[in-house]
């Protein structure tokens, strides 16, 4: 179907310059992939809208999924309580006053039973935000999609499994560096052999939420790309089997050209680390697929319906910056969890942008442009300068171990609240055209017995399961924990008989030990 | 010469995102005081614990999940049972209508997202000297 504006004038697929595009740019779907992966981007398929969503029980997110189906979203997201992504159960004492907050509580794959209870595996695809836990969760999701029949070749979705940016960014971790990096292996083999619409990784650029600036998130999250490739490399993986299903989810904030930049420069960089210093030869393995939330740090407390605005900037810089999917935040993100309004009103942004916009009618509509091309060779520079400086210093695993990152990163959001206090970062109704009266708005109430609902739950489950068939898969975990070999065969085992996620990692607290985290800043 | 003002900054709970933890530390150290941060999930008895040993004068604790008023009940009776009284303030994500509980429960002051480093050092100081009139 051709698109035409307002005025009749038709819309192309492509515009190129007269003679051809020049090689740095190239065209869509082709090496070096500056102007998106696809070869038709959003005119054969918009992006996937997938909002993050889970809190409370089990039970209230699969409302609440069920509820975005309805309103037109196209993948489920499922946030998860920091229980549940620290290895603990809701009954666990380093829990109390956590069940639930965060996201959904995960104890045992009953509780996955729950929230995907109607929704059929095999049309829906879910990402799971979950990292030191994500062996543990993937095995869970596998046996509910196979409960309801679906074929393991169909079954789509992605873990985020990035533990690197765990140590360097936001924290989540459970066992050291080097033991996190074994069990997010496992998970990329298991998923190259066993689950072929998985991605085990999507390798996430958290370090802008903690403060770093956008060409040094691209730089970081990319550097932690190259040391995964290596990681799966050591493994005895051919680098075309799981190069093709390492994904990436990146923040963009209101800085519109800059984030536009970046996304292209970043593929551009993907795209020749894998072709010419891994030597990929399947194009599939040089395409970045890149996945993104829009609003994090961005958006503000003051003003919350302001960041309606910001979301919505953000949501048209990476629309025209051709990537995959897109969660972009509520208003009230900077307060609390959603509410359903403002949950409706983040997917209704979307849904703007992808239908009553000319965006997703051409293909990276703003190519060509002097300002955008110049920028992206821009950040192509430096992005690729910092990336050289972690080489240097001996890769991204030496850089988040020495402390090197979390210092650079913690100097940059010190800097930046500097700016903010100074004014030299304008945000309006922060600093900038400051209002005294406040927005009344509705913020989501969590259910303060929701805790104690999960825990009686666990407690009947506990009673329900056959305790020596547990026991014994545990120690089976336990014992090849010690060796060196694949540990999702045992998990996979352990989940099924109803180990709970708190049980599993205990056991593998037991032999990894805990990270123990640095005080300085 | 008047003794520098000693405080420990807190990251109770199990989120991880400590960059508002960070930068009031780094700011506070900025303003002269002498600041010891304990850490991801440092437990509220760690946290008290550390206060009481290296005589503190206040305590900041950082909290992002909503686990805050637990945290902040926590902290109060780890204090209480130490049979000590060291003011504390919280800052991170804590929508308004719980600020109100938090100060009933004891909590020194709350500083919300959009609080400048400059508010939150006077905040601090304020806060001492009111503790020491009072002690």
């Amino acid at each position: 179907m051709t698109h035409k504006t307002r005025s009749g004038t038709p819309i192309a697929p492509l515009y190129e310059p007269e003679g051809g595009p020049p090689a740095s740019i190239g065209k869509p779907g082709e090496y070096p992939f500056t102007r998106g992966i696809h070869s038709s981007m959003y005119l054969g398929k918009t992006w996937t809208m997938r909002q993050y969503a889970g809190f409370g029980a089990p039970e209230e997110t699969n409302q609440r999924f069920r509820y975005l189906l309805e309103s037109g979203q196209t993948g489920l997201s499922v946030a998860l309580d920091l229980p549940t992504q620290l290895g603990y159960d809701s009954d666990a004492p380093e829990a109390a006053g956590e069940v639930g907050k965060v996201g959904v509580a995960i104890d045992s794959l009953h509780d996955m039973e729950t929230i995907f209870a109607g929704i059929p595996l095999d049309k829906v695809s879910t990402s799971f935000t979950i990292n030191g836990t994500a062996p543990i969760l993937l095995a869970m999701y596998e046996a509910v999609a196979e409960k309801q029949g679906v074929a393991k070749d169909r079954i789509a979705g992605t873990i985020q499994n990035d533990l690197l940016k765990e140590f360097g960014a936001r924290g989540a971790w459970i066992f050291p560096i080097r033991p996190s990096m074994r069990l997010c292996v496992d998970a990329i083999e298991y998923c190259t052999r066993e689950l072929p619409r998985m991605n085990p990784i999507s390798i996430a650029s958290h370090y802008r939420d903690a403060g770093a600036t956008p060409a040094e998130e691209a730089a970081y999250t990319l550097s932690d790309g190259v040391a995964y490739v290596l990681a799966c490399l050591e493994r005895g993986l051919e680098v075309d089997a799981f190069a093709p299903r390492l994904s990436f989810f990146f923040y963009t904030y209101v800085n519109f050209f800059e984030e536009v930049a970046k996304y292209r420069a970043a593929r551009r960089i993907w795209a020749r680390i894998m072709r010419e210093r891994f030597s990929a030869k399947n194009p599939d393995s040089w395409r970045m697929r890149i996945a993104c939330v829009c609003g994090g740090h961005s958006l503000t407390q003051a003003e919350p319906l302001n960041n309606i605005a910001r979301t919505t900037i953000e949501t048209m810089a990476v629309a025209c910056a051709g990537l995959q999917s897109v969660f972009t935040a509520a208003y009230d993100e900077a307060f609390a969890i959603p509410t359903e309004l403002s949950a409706r009103t983040a997917l209704r942004v979307q849904q703007i942008v992808a239908y009553e916009t000319d965006i997703a009618k051409t293909i990276d509509p703003l190519a060509g442009s002097y300002f955008v091309e110049a920028l992206t060779d821009e950040m192509e520079r430096a992005i690729t300068e910092k990336m050289d400086e972690i080489e240097k210093r001996g890769g991204m695993v030496r850089c988040l171990e020495d402390g090197f990152i979390q210092k650079a990163i913690a100097q940059r959001a010190f800097e930046y609240q500097r700016d903010l206090d100074s004014g030299r970062v304008p945000v309006v109704g922060v600093n900038k055209f400051k209002s005294s009266e406040p927005t009344p708005i509705e913020l989501y109430k969590p259910d303060r017995a929701a805790e104690k609902k999960k825990i009686d739950g666990l407690a009947t489950l506990k009673q329900s399961r056959d305790a020596a068939t547990v026991t014994a898969s545990l120690n089976a975990l336990e014992l090849s924990a010690h060796g060196s070999g694949n540990l999702m065969s045992d998990i996979r085992h352990a989940v099924g008989c109803y180990a709970t996620v708190g049980e599993i990692s205990d056991r593998l607290r037991k032999v990894f030990g805990v990270y123990q985290p640095s005080t300085a800043f | 010469m008047e003794r520098r003002i000693r405080v420990v900054v807190g990251k109770p709970g199990l989120d991880g995102h400590d960059r508002g933890a960070k930068v009031v530390a780094s700011a506070l150290r900025d303003a002269g005081m002498e600041v010891i941060y304990t850490g991801l999930r440092a437990t509220p008895e760690v946290i008290v614990q550390t206060a009481i040993q290296e005589s503190c004068d206040l305590i900041g604790l950082s909290v992002l999940s909503g686990a805050h008023e637990a945290l902040a009940e926590r902290t109060l009776a780890a204090l209480k049972l130490a049979g000590v009284s060291i003011p504390i303030i919280m800052g991170g994500v804590i929508p308004p209508e719980d600020r109100q509980r938090l100060t009933a429960l004891g909590i020194g002051a709350i500083f919300g997202q959009e609080a400048t480093l400059e508010e939150i050092v006077s905040g601090v100081k304020r806060l001492i000297a009111s503790t020491e009139v009072h002690a």
